[in-house]
């Protein structure tokens, strides 16, 4: 007997389908499937779900024949797992394929996030559909509006939210309040954004006047949705910052509010702040609310306490609903796509500048 | 730079329950006080008390008396913030400001006290304090670096040399070595020694070894069982209660024939 041992196939590896084997089923229940679907008449729809059943079926059978239950099970659950994920996916990028292809001509029209809506009326939209001039008209009004109201509505917001987590974590000690707070809090999480935009209008209307309609009262109606938002979120942050870390605090005789101030905030900010940009980006597409409680315009305003004011959802809503032209609906329907797409790279923006703000504010580590 | 503590008649309550029950003690200045005793006994507990950190638990409360050289901790009108910053603590898990570096974690007495002080001054006292607790040679030349980067050890040290940067007259540590590997506890230990050149040094531990080597005086408290109040059985020189106790319980809790 030499030392050298053969290569051959380990023992411990029997009994096993070789690494290649869901390629190998993949590949089969895809012809098969589109075999089956030629048939009855092909369609991607079908056809993508007759190969992943077929796939299911086919490497859960064949791994039972030659690994076992076990295994078997656990390919079935991969088949399982994977397929949610999948399909869990689909309306996502259905979605951004659907809003990238019909709204880039929109964003790529010259002067679209430059100019207003105002002067652009039907004819023009006839020539642009007829006789393919340039279509006019573009969302600027419309930025302006959504990016005020949102930044007024964050103004009023993070105070109040934050102090009140503040204080069901800090001080609430499940007092009567603290709990009182937290069931109003869950409540208004739960409030339908119209019945917020109805708020703000009735609110606004009994102590200003009848027909109050500016940005500030859209901005207390978002507000109305972002509080419950910012305060859950919050909470949840500072409650997660170790009590050590105050009891060190207070050992060194620091006061309480200077605890709070400059240990547990500090420690808790980067969640704060991802918390309250999801706020944000969880309110910015409100359309029902707005409606009610800014109005709608067509022409740039940039006073925020004065006058109607357009914003991104209602400027789609009415260019879908209402065409510029009524005979001619294209040249509108390609503005509210493109304002469709500017909205989700708003947000998409957002989150990525709650991820970059949670890095740059997360405790520091290393040495 | 150093006071006394004279504690009388202490009861200490959470809610309505009583935990630790009538204890006398006497901690002389500038020497190491251990408290020995089973878990639940009330050790921190009534550790807590000496300087107030028990009012951050909710519910508790105490009655009787802590004199810090006379001046009575539970008087009418003492802020605890004072008192606190008169008796110092470090605790059992190495807590430093994950937010801060290991000179702000230093400084962090002062600075969330928003006290002003020269770069200068801060320099000394973050260099003074950091060769007081043994760490200097360690970190210096990382002192911007965070405090959560230094190992178990070396983060308990700097919760050490946090604590005397407030410069107080007693410092309270609750169990600072049980995180901490066999070197680090040497090395927390060197510290108590030299510690108690300054400061009046009590600390409660479970490890009687430990106990036996650092402390000049050992208080054992035991419990009589569960729901009942803790209570301080024996309070003498460490080598007595080591070698000669004068009480039962102390005896089979020293010797392990406990229980």
């Amino acid at each position: 007997m030499t030392a050298t041992a053969v290569r051959k196939r380990s023992a411990l590896t029997k009994g096993q389908l070789p690494k290649s084997a869901p390629y190998i089923v993949l590949a089969v229940a895809l012809v098969v499937g589109a075999a089956i679907l030629a048939l009855i008449g092909f369609n991607a729809f079908g056809w993508g779900l007759v190969s992943a059943i077929l796939f299911a079926v086919g490497l859960v059978s064949w791994s039972g024949a030659v690994e076992g239950a076990r295994k078997a099970k656990d390919r079935l659950a991969t088949c399982l797992v994977v397929g949610a994920f999948l399909i869990a996916l689909l309306p996502l990028i259905s979605v951004i394929w659907t809003v990238l292809v019909n709204g880039i001509p929109g964003l790529i029209t010259p002067n679209f996030l430059g100019t207003s809506m105002n002067g652009v009326t039907g004819a023009f939209d006839n020539k642009a559909a007829e006789d393919g001039a340039p279509v006019l008209g573009g969302i600027y009004h419309a930025l302006l509006g959504t990016i005020q109201i949102t930044l007024l509505a964050t103004v009023i917001s993070v105070p109040v939210g934050l102090l009140t987590s503040i204080y069901l974590v800090e001080y609430g000690n499940d007092r009567p309040l603290a709990r009182a707070i937290t069931f109003f809090v869950d409540v208004m999480t739960g409030i339908p954004s119209i019945v917020a935009g109805l708020f703000a209008a009735a609110f606004f209307f009994a102590i200003v006047g009848p027909g109050t309609k500016t940005g500030a009262v859209a901005a207390v109606a978002l507000s109305v949705l972002m509080i419950p938002v910012v305060v859950r979120s919050s909470e949840e942050m500072l409650k997660i910052v170790p009590n050590e870390l105050r009891e060190a605090s207070y050992a060194l005789g620091v006061r309480k509010w200077r605890t709070i101030t400059k240990v547990v905030i500090p420690t808790a900010i980067s969640g704060i702040a991802s918390g309250v940009t999801l706020a944000i980006a969880r309110v910015i597409g409100e359309t029902a609310p707005i409606l009610v409680t800014a109005g709608f315009a067509t022409t740039i305003n940039n006073n925020v306490f004065g006058g109607w004011m357009a914003s991104l959802p209602t400027f789609i809503y009415t260019q879908i609903l209402n065409p510029t032209s009524p005979s001619n609906p294209g040249p509108s329907d390609q503005r509210a796509w493109g304002a469709a797409l500017v909205l989700i790279i708003l947000v998409m923006l957002l989150n990525l500048g709650a991820r970059l703000i949670a890095r740059i504010f997360a405790p520091k580590t290393g040495r | 730079m150093s006071k006394r503590i004279d504690v009388k008649d202490l009861n200490v309550y959470y809610g309505n329950f009583l935990a630790v029950e009538d204890v006398n003690i006497n901690i002389e200045a500038k020497s190491v006080t251990a408290f020995i005793g089973p878990s639940g006994c009330g050790k921190s507990t009534f550790l807590r008390t000496l300087n107030r950190m028990h009012e951050v638990l909710p519910g508790a409360r105490v009655e009787g008396e802590v004199l810090l050289d006379g001046d009575n901790l539970y008087g009418p009108g003492v802020d605890p913030v004072t008192v606190r910053t008169q008796v110092g603590m470090v605790f059992q898990r190495p807590n430093p400001f994950p937010t801060m570096s290991i000179r702000d974690n230093v400084l962090a007495g002062v600075k969330l006290n928003n006290k002003k002080i020269s770069k200068g001054a801060a320099d000394a006292l973050v260099e003074k304090s950091l060769v007081g607790a043994n760490l200097w040679n360690e970190v210096k030349d990382r002192l911007d670096k965070p405090g959560s980067g230094l190992s178990g050890g070396q983060q308990q040290r700097l919760c050490i040399a946090r604590a005397i940067a407030v410069e107080p007259q007693v410092i309270l540590m609750d169990e600072p070595c049980s995180a901490l590997d066999p070197i680090s506890t040497l090395a927390v230990e060197d510290l108590i020694n030299e510690l108690k050149d300054q400061y009046t040094v009590v600390i409660v531990t479970h490890n009687m070894q430990q106990a036996a080597r650092v402390s000049d005086k050992t208080a054992f408290f035991n419990i009589a069982g569960t729901g009942k109040p803790g209570k301080l059985i024996e309070f003498a020189d460490t080598t007595s209660i080591f070698n000669n106790p004068a009480q039962k319980a102390t005896e089979d809790y020293v010797s392990g024939r406990f229980g």
